[in-house]
């Protein structure tokens, strides 16, 4: 199991953040094009998704899969967008994109008041602290993929 | 305790009836700090409580109520005096830890000395899409009987693609 990259939005669909382990293909367009299709896409989802939803939904948009690479997505209250690409074999991992989310986002941005929120996020501590957690993960492996 | 955020609040609001001419700049200072404390607060409360989106605003008063004064402030405001449409409530605060150590002096009667919970509230509910005008209209330190906040839903903040986006 793999973990490739990770994408944190704001509400307005800035990309906070940004972080890549596993990644073998680039998207050969620009990082900031990269985020703004990325967020694009997800906004359309969520309105597809609840637009075509049969039933009242409590989560809404949970995951996509592919052939290649699996799509897990989080959204607190507050509009935050935590999306994280694994490969194929990993399961539901909602605790862990809430866990970035309250123990990493929270901590290390909402409680730093010399971080601004509504940009990109520039704490070196946040970012060490992303990458320990994401390389601790059970299913984080630099070898697959 | 909490006696060291009751104290420091009375400091700020010392200094600031210091700083400031009138007691209308003084609320308006404490509102905007308020603000400012509440759209980061609710980052905190969101990632601790687990609490989803509410459906309503009476969903929306429970956990005002019941969990966030409860976990920031520990007590647990009554909810009262609804709006038939359902748009207005009341919180009223039998205990109003703010206040603990304070008696207004009568210089300062436009002085409204917890202002700054309506400018965390407002900021808190708008980061949830919800702009909600608050504003105190009793207070025990005014001699009123009890102390109520009052909340009325304004409207629900839309969220919108970002410039530039198809």
């Amino acid at each position: 199991m793999t973990v490739h990259n990770l994408y944190i939005f704001d509400r307005n669909g800035i990309c906070l953040h940004y972080s890549e382990w596993n990644r073998k293909k680039q998207a050969g367009i620009s990082k900031e094009e990269e985020f703004k299709l990325m967020y694009g896409m997800l906004f359309s989802i969520r309105s597809f998704v609840s637009k075509m939803s049969p039933v009242d939904m409590k989560d809404g948009f949970l995951s996509f899969q592919t052939s290649k690479y699996k799509l897990h997505y989080y959204e607190t209250p507050t509009g935050l967008k935590v999306v994280m690409n694994t490969d194929l074999g990993v399961g539901n991992i909602r605790d862990v994109l809430h866990q970035i989310y309250s123990y990493l986002y929270v901590d290390y941005v909402v409680k730093n008041p010399l971080c601004n929120l509504n940009e990109t996020i520039q704490s070196e501590l946040f970012r060490n602290k992303l990458d320990t957690f994401v390389r601790g993960l059970p299913f984080f492996s630099a070898r697959a993929g | 305790s909490s006696e060291l955020f009751t104290l420091t609040y009375g400091a700020l609001v010392t200094q600031l009836c210091k700083d400031y001419e009138n007691d209308e700049d003084v609320n308006k200072q404490l509102d905007k700090m308020g603000y400012n404390i509440g759209v980061r607060l609710v980052e905190d409360f969101l990632a601790r409580s687990n609490v989803g989106r509410c459906h309503d605003f009476r969903e929306t008063a429970d956990v005002i109520a019941k969990v966030a004064f409860k976990m920031y402030l520990g007590i647990t405001p009554s909810i009262t005096n609804w709006s038939p449409a359902g748009d207005e409530f009341s919180l009223i605060l039998e205990n109003n830890p703010l206040v603990d150590f304070v008696e207004l002096p009568d210089n300062h009667s436009s002085l409204i000395y917890s202002n700054l919970l309506c400018g965390v509230l407002r900021g808190a509910l708008e980061m949830v899409q919800m702009a909600v005008d608050v504003k105190f209209v009793q207070d025990t330190l005014k001699g009123d009987g009890a102390t109520e906040i009052r909340m009325k839903f304004i409207r629900r903040i839309e969220d919108n693609l970002p410039v530039g986006e198809e």
